[in-house]
């Protein structure tokens, strides 16, 4: 069984990002760039399903900047087999990702396409979902178990209120939620050995795809701050501040 | 223009995340119609009836909609999506499993987790863990939006729309529920409630989470919320999480305990009304937002506070 596994190229989680002074868009030169935290957590699930002798090839593939080699590098010294760049400049909207990655697996023929939850950059929460729909397929969002047998993906989903389990057919989509698994550190010897795995480079007119953007982005700006509070002595102060502002009794 | 709001319900009652979403509708403006698809849900239509600014219920039940996947819901909106220029969800666990697949059917951008309506076809939206405010355009002939519930008001009472039967889409059978762990509790839903008590790695166990937690959640009638790391060390089941991937809350009272504050919590709480931080850190980035900080041991000055409510 094939997995592909699409990860994407985001500033890292530790950045505050800032907003262009003209507003047109947030300032990425110079700043770190890195693996979407939760396709770290989708390569990390699917390099155990190799280890566990369930898939038999993971697949990385990234589609952006030709800067994105280094996200996909970064699969493969965690343990992917072999990566695909679909490298374009043109800033790529969730269903332009989506029906590049529909293409993919029409070449590859995964059974299982294992992604993250959403990218915290763009939080849109929403790739995962439409490459199911464009399949046809079943989907299992925000994932925290997953065991497969006999072409039955059975996932634990984290929803509002609990938990869910549901059994879905393969071929499907599966996106990761947090606690999935803890994704490992990848080792210097693997990062070497990464270097010399495989990387094929494609681009979304070799496909057939047209991402032309649908949304435009009129405007960034950064959320009204909060008014600087105060800190109290005690308790016997808070309460009495609270009860001033009259959120409590 | 006819906005289409997708219900979210339990079959026996409509959740309140559907009001705010209908208030979101309702900014947009044109008629409003709801649809609700279940199996033995007509109470959840009645009650949806009476949402003011709802012109029309659209009812469809069948078995195969009794557990709402998103593959059945997406292909039953997408076959009466015709006459609709928005179609919107609350961006519930529920509504961003759902409204992707129907926006790729339609071959349509989908707008994620709205927090304001600026015309028909622009919208402000977070991005980067709410650091950022988006305001953008969608040119698709249909806008498919999911909508945050905290940044709309709910929509009241007051109407009496016509409930239309309409027919259900082929069962694709792709998806079966197996199990669902919803541990009931008497407190309010985490993402509806005027106060909420949350806590982080600081309190040190799931026992005194639990001790310290919930009484004071008992005394100001609160739900309990947790960060992060208080989820990953296993203090508190997952549904308790409040932040950039868990649920957004914005109560009149929040009550942080020992959560230092990391961007991705504030993300889920800084519109909150009144914001509390007690933490023994003093250069904690919590009391930052904070309205009012309270340095120290939170062993101590929890179980003060409870006490104090008396």
């Amino acid at each position: 069984m094939k997995i592909l596994v699409p990860v994407k190229r985001v500033v890292d989680y530790n950045v505050k990002v800032r907003v262009r002074a003209d507003g047109s868009g947030v300032d990425i030169a110079n700043v770190k760039m890195s693996m979407n935290p939760f396709d770290e957590i989708a390569v990390e699930e699917a390099v155990r399903l190799k280890e566990a002798g369930v898939a038999s090839e993971v697949i990385a593939v990234s589609a952006g900047v030709a800067g994105c080699q280094d996200t996909l590098r970064t699969a493969l010294a965690l343990g992917a087999d072999r990566a695909i760049l679909i490298e374009t400049d043109v800033p790529l909207q969730p269903l332009a990702v989506a029906k590049l990655l529909r293409a993919v697996c029409a070449k590859e023929q995964p059974q299982l396409v294992l992604c993250g939850k959403q990218a915290i950059d763009d939080d849109a929460n929403q790739t995962g979902q439409m490459l199911a729909a464009l399949m046809n397929w079943p989907q299992a969002t925000f994932a925290s178990k997953i065991v497969i047998a006999g072409g039955v993906a059975s996932v634990t989903r984290e929803i509002d209120g609990g938990l869910e389990t549901i059994a879905i057919a393969l071929p499907a989509v599966v996106t990761a939620d947090l606690r999935l698994n803890e994704p490992r550190y990848a080792t210097l010897p693997n990062i070497m050995k990464a270097k010399k795995k495989p990387l094929a480079i494609t681009n979304p007119g070799e496909l057939g795809v047209d991402v032309a953007p649908r949304l435009t982005t009129l405007s960034m700006a950064e959320p009204p701050k909060r008014a600087a509070g105060v800190r109290v002595a005690d308790v016997a102060e808070l309460v009495a501040k609270l009860k001033n502002s009259g959120v409590i009794a | 223009m006819t906005c289409l709001v997708i219900a979210e319900h339990d079959n026996a009652s409509l959740k309140p995340a559907t009001l705010n979403t209908v208030a979101a509708a309702a900014q947009i403006g044109g008629e409003i119609h709801l649809l609700v698809a279940g199996n033995g849900c007509a109470a959840a239509a009645d009650q949806a009836a009476k949402i003011a600014g709802i012109s029309k219920v659209l009812l469809v039940e069948a078995p195969h909609y009794a557990d709402q996947s998103p593959e059945n819901i997406a292909a039953l909106v997408v076959a009466h999506a015709g006459p609709y220029s928005h179609i919107l969800a609350p961006a519930t666990s529920a509504g961003k499993a759902v409204m992707p697949r129907v926006a790729a059917l339609l071959d349509v951008a989908q707008i994620s987790e709205i927090v304001a309506v600026r015309s028909p076809d622009t919208f402000v939206r977070p991005i980067y863990a709410g650091s950022v405010l988006e305001t953008v355009r969608s040119s698709d002939a249909v806008k498919v939006v999911t909508v945050r519930p905290t940044a709309f008001t709910a929509a009241a009472a007051g109407a009496t729309a016509s409930v239309e039967v309409i027919a259900a889409a082929a069962d694709l059978g792709q998806s079966k529920l197996i199990s669902r762990e919803l541990p009931q509790s008497a407190r309010p839903e985490l993402a509806a409630a005027k106060v909420v008590v949350s806590g982080g790695r600081g309190l040190g166990s799931s026992e005194n989470f639990k001790q310290l937690l919930e009484p004071l959640a008992d005394k100001l009638d609160a739900a309990i919320g947790a960060s992060r790391a208080a989820v990953d060390a296993g203090y508190a089941p997952n549904d308790f999480q409040v932040g950039q991937t868990g649920k957004v809350v914005a109560p009149q009272l929040y009550i942080a305990v020992g959560i230092s504050g990391a961007i991705q919590h504030l993300a889920g709480m800084q519109d909150s009304t009144v914001i509390v931080a007690i933490n023994k850190d003093p250069d904690c980035a919590i009391f930052q937002v904070a309205d009012y900080g309270l340095v120290g041991d939170l062993f101590e000055l929890v179980p003060a506070l409870t006490a104090a409510l008396d």
